[in-house]
């Protein structure tokens, strides 16, 4: 009935297109939160989102996929996260216009008095866990555990997947080494995630949703959250098929789909398109093209943002705190770069010594 | 009591806190290995070269020792199961004569090559070579790895 949508939205569906897509939607939620979340918009959203599944459970593959055990949760979570930054904007789109109009916020409105932790919260969050320990009873009756043969280190599965929460770093594994991306990355998200009360100490805009006076720090965090992260586990889960290959929602996983992923180091591209030559034996020659680019790329962007765009920053956070944000701030932005040079130019690696395990 | 008395019941207190402390670890680091390990021997006997057929790959071993014979024109090599990118067990398909795995995609080629995805480095080889009754011997404790350049070595490879 359809069929010919389904094909359709199958041959547009691919790592970049579905990338450059949510990244599109993200950076318009960020730049119209006002519209975005007004009444009609995001009610038409609703519906649009929800005429997709309606659509998508007629196709059997899909109602397959997006209703395995391990899947439902996937198919929550996107509802659930998109519902809470939704209700988080909205209330932070409102305190922005009574702030810019001297009324006092919805939280000042409701009381201006502190509020005790025990019992207040507490009960809320005692009621809450029990509401939850209920519902995970009826779930887990309800979806059964998908359990497997026990493990024989010969046989991988076809597809392998790592359990939900760790399918945003298969994914990266993709585009990455395996020591960046399962080791570095991971450590470099948790320190971040720590380090980001200690570089934003500024206690003003705090006990109320606002996003004017916070910009740049939610935009940030959104980002990570949403695109690096939630979507990365959303194709993990719903698109990623046998041999790790990329499928669109419609698409029947066929194991012997066949996908040409030939890569190329800029080592590579250097020296045997663009030079003519060989590739120089040692690898302190034929890598440092890649080391040159990965210097200029750490070190001119602080220097420059320092003086431009991030000059209050600079001056607000001095020089090793702003470091550390700037720092990880181009880490994470490493990892959009890295996949679009994949997608737009073959590119393996920047720098790979595989003598030393040592790819970047 | 005095200040001396003090000290050596407080040293007396530490010493037996530290030995304590040491022996609980001592145990637990015992626990990290195992009574029994079922390792199955590093070398086999994998039969004569004419049980493998010029041109194909064998998954015969792949089970029981991660091997994968593989005979081309000039001889045999023993290609090993472990996909150098994390370590699972990549697929043999036949029809587009490549290995894939299935965790993140790398392929290789049927030398052991790795020619997509992202997979560093070629599967390792495993020396081969033949008993006297002319058996193949395929000894997994000796790695030939193509990016050091072992691939060479005439021990990684059973001209037949
Ligand atoms: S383990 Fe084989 S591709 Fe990652």
């Amino acid at each position: 009935m359809f069929d010919s949508f389904e094909h359709l939205i199958d041959a547009v569906s691919s790592p970049v297109t579905i990338f450059t897509f949510a990244t599109a939607v993200f950076i318009l939620f960020v730049t119209f939160p006002r519209q975005l979340t007004s009444k009609w918009v995001s009610l038409g959203t609703l519906f649009l989102v929800l005429a997709f599944f309606g659509i998508g459970l007629t196709d059997e593959h899909f109602r397959k996929i997006v209703s395995t055990p391990d899947n439902v949760p996937i198919v929550g979570l996107m509802f659930i996260f998109g519902y809470f930054t939704w209700f988080a904007m909205k209330k932070a789109v409102e305190n922005d216009r009574r702030i810019e109009k001297g009324e006092p916020t919805v939280e000042q409105l409701e009381t201006n008095d502190k509020v005790l932790v025990f019992p207040y919260l507490i009960f809320i969050e005692f009621v809450i866990a029990l509401a939850y320990g209920a519902m995970l009873v009826i779930w887990s009756l309800w979806l059964k555990a998908p359990l497997e043969e026990p493990a024989n280190p010969t046989v991988s599965p076809n597809p392998s997947k790592a359990p939900w929460y760790f399918l945003g770093l298969q994914e990266m594994l993709v585009y990455f080494d395996p020591w960046i991306a399962g080791v570095l990355l991971p450590t470099f998200i948790i320190i971040g995630l720590c380090a980001i009360p200690y570089i934003d100490r500024d206690p003003a805009n705090s006990g109320f949703y606002c996003y004017k006076a916070r910009r740049a720090v939610i935009i940030a965090y959104l980002f990570g959250f949403w695109i690096l992260w939630i979507l990365l586990i959303i194709m993990g889960t719903f698109l990623r098929g046998p041999n790790w290959n990329f499928f669109g929602p419609f698409e029947v996983w066929n194991v012997h789909k066949v996908v040409p992923l030939v890569n190329v180091n800029l080592s590579e591209i250097v020296f045997i398109k663009w030079l003519g030559v060989g590739l120089p034996k040692q690898w302190f020659i034929r890598e440092w093209p890649g080391f040159a680019v990965l210097f200029l790329y750490f070190a001119i962007p602080p220097a420059v943002l320092a003086r431009t765009a991030l000059k209050d920053v600079y001056k607000k956070l001095e020089p090793t705190r702003y470091l550390v944000l700037v720092i990880l701030l181009l880490v994470m932005i490493a990892l959009p770069i890295k996949m679009y040079l994949r997608w737009a130019f073959n590119l393996k690696y920047l720098v790979a010594i595989p003598e030393f395990f040592f790819n970047i | 009591m005095n200040r001396r008395k003090f000290l050596s019941w407080f040293g007396l207190a530490w010493v037996s806190f530290g030995a304590a402390t040491g022996g609980a670890l001592s145990i637990v680091l015992r626990f990290l290995f195992p009574n029994v390990v079922f390792e199955p021997p590093t070398s086999f006997k994998a039969g004569l070269p004419d049980d493998y057929e010029v041109g194909g790959v064998d998954e015969r071993w792949k089970e029981k020792f991660g091997v994968w014979m593989v005979r081309t024109a000039e001889g045999i090599y023993a290609l090993s199961t472990i996909c150098t990118h994390l370590g699972c067990t990549p697929n043999w398909l036949t029809n587009e004569n490549k290995f894939k795995c299935p965790c993140h995609g790398s392929g290789f080629y049927k030398t052991g090559i790795n020619f997509e995805g992202p997979a560093p480095r070629p599967l390792e080889r495993y020396r081969i070579g033949l008993t006297e009754d002319g058996q193949i011997l395929i000894d997994k404790s000796k790695k030939f790895q193509q990016e050091k350049g072992e691939w060479n070595n005439p021990e990684s490879f059973l001209v037949c």
